[in-house]
């Protein structure tokens, strides 16, 4: 199976680390291989269509925005 | 009046005529009443409103208030954006995202720009000081004009059709979204979140605004307790009273470095009010420092001409000097 390609896109404040710490829970306990990327260029950010951070991005498709969503809200994401 | 802040002002008077035995009118006595009243109420404030509004920011998103500014031609378009300005949740972090993201879906650039102004003009940290240290009327007034200033000042670039000074790729991106419109990002729904999820929202939101003030807060106001109490009251009159007229120029000057200290320099401005500086030079410093701050136009560069950048930091400067000297003549 190939690396997942999750992206956080936020800049730098604390929603955003929690977001990308979550993710980084929920790829653990799901015993995948998976690329995060943290995305603060604010042109990056609008070109995803993403008007609000923190996002969440898998396979370069938005999962969700605006929002600091659980490992587990991840984990259902990734399993998709 | 209810005054919520009673209890502040009744322990910082215990402890400075009880504890510490001094006269409330004496120079240091008053200096500490003043910081012992200011630093736990502004805390308090700052802590309590940061988290409501980062509870009930969940609720709106920026994509919809996008659907309910599309296609908005007309003034009506720029009170409409400066309204919802005032509401939804702004960080200069994402005003090129909101800029780029608004001009995508067909919101005009001069309602964008009410937007773009009124959104930081009135964020939580400016009204929270506001009412906290100036009382309800003065942020009530504070909230009218910025936004007024948002809408006039949008409607005017609106009309000067400065579309051509805004960066081509802003327009090429438009252009693409309009052959292939990114589905996912329009027709996502929103990850349902729990109520817990929605106070855990407000609690980062207040940590993070706290954290990252309360060293200004608490600065800011050991000075503005000295001034309080040492600084005598024709000083301050002589060089920021009413009757200087530079006073307000100079202030929206000062204003505009200061961004993030906002929290700090308030405190400062109170002290100063006490001691004569008139309300209509506070308002337009506040507006200066919110409204013109440095890191902004730095990230706004991105998107803007400079031709642009100038059009709009002219029209704010203008604005905010004349709301200034307006109030300063009628109060």
């Amino acid at each position: 199976m190939n690396a997942i390609k999750i992206e956080i896109l936020g800049t730098g404040c604390k929603k955003c680390q929690q977001l990308e710490a979550n993710a980084q829970e929920a790829v653990a306990s799901l015993n995948l291989t998976a690329e995060v990327s943290h995305i603060t260029d604010p042109i990056e950010i609008a070109k995803r269509g993403v008007m609000s951070t923190p996002a969440l991005t898998i396979n370069g498709k938005v999962v969700s925005k605006g929002q600091v969503i659980s490992p587990q809200q991840i984990q259902l994401l990734l399993q998709h | 009046m209810f005054d919520p802040f009673y209890p502040f002002d009744w322990l910082a008077t215990q402890i400075v005529t009880q504890l510490l035995g001094l006269s409330i009118t004496s120079h240091l006595g008053s200096s500490l009443h003043f910081f012992l009243y200011d630093v736990p109420k502004v805390l308090t404030l700052l802590l309590f409103i940061s988290f409501i509004v980062g509870t009930f920011q969940s609720f709106l998103e920026p994509e919809r208030v996008r659907v309910v500014l599309e296609g908005k031609r007309t003034f009506a378009g720029n009170i409409l954006a400066a309204m919802v300005g005032i509401v939804t949740p702004f960080c200069s972090c994402s005003a090129v995202p909101l800029f780029i993201g608004f001009l995508e879906a067909g919101v005009p650039l001069g309602v964008t720009f009410s937007y773009l102004m009124a959104a930081p003009m009135v964020n939580e940290v400016a009204v929270i000081l506001l009412w906290g240290l100036f009382g309800l009327k003065v942020t009530l007034i504070y909230i009218g004009f910025g936004v007024g200033l948002a809408i006039a000042s949008g409607y005017i670039i609106g009309l000067l059709k400065l579309e051509k000074w805004v960066e081509p790729f802003v327009w090429e991106l438009q252009k693409a979204r309009q052959i292939t419109p990114l589905e996912d990002a329009d027709t996502l729904e929103p990850v349902a979140l729990t109520w817990r999820q929605r106070f855990e929202q407000g609690q980062y939101q207040a940590s993070e605004i706290v954290r990252s003030v309360w060293l200004y807060v608490v600065i800011g106001i050991a000075i503005g307790a000295v001034i309080h109490g040492y600084v005598p009251t024709d000083f301050i009159i002589k060089y920021a009273g009413a009757h200087n007229p530079l006073a307000v120029p100079i202030a929206v000057i000062l204003g505009v470095p200061l961004y993030a200290n906002i929290a700090g320099v308030m405190p400062i401005t109170e002290a100063l009010v006490n001691k004569g500086m008139p309300m209509g030079t506070v308002l337009a410093f506040t507006m200066a420092v919110t409204a013109l701050s440095f890191p902004e136009m730095v990230i706004l560069k991105k998107v803007l001409r400079p031709q642009l950048l100038a059009v709009f930091i002219g029209l704010m400067t203008v604005g905010i000097i004349s709301i200034g000297y307006i109030f300063n003549a009628l109060l």
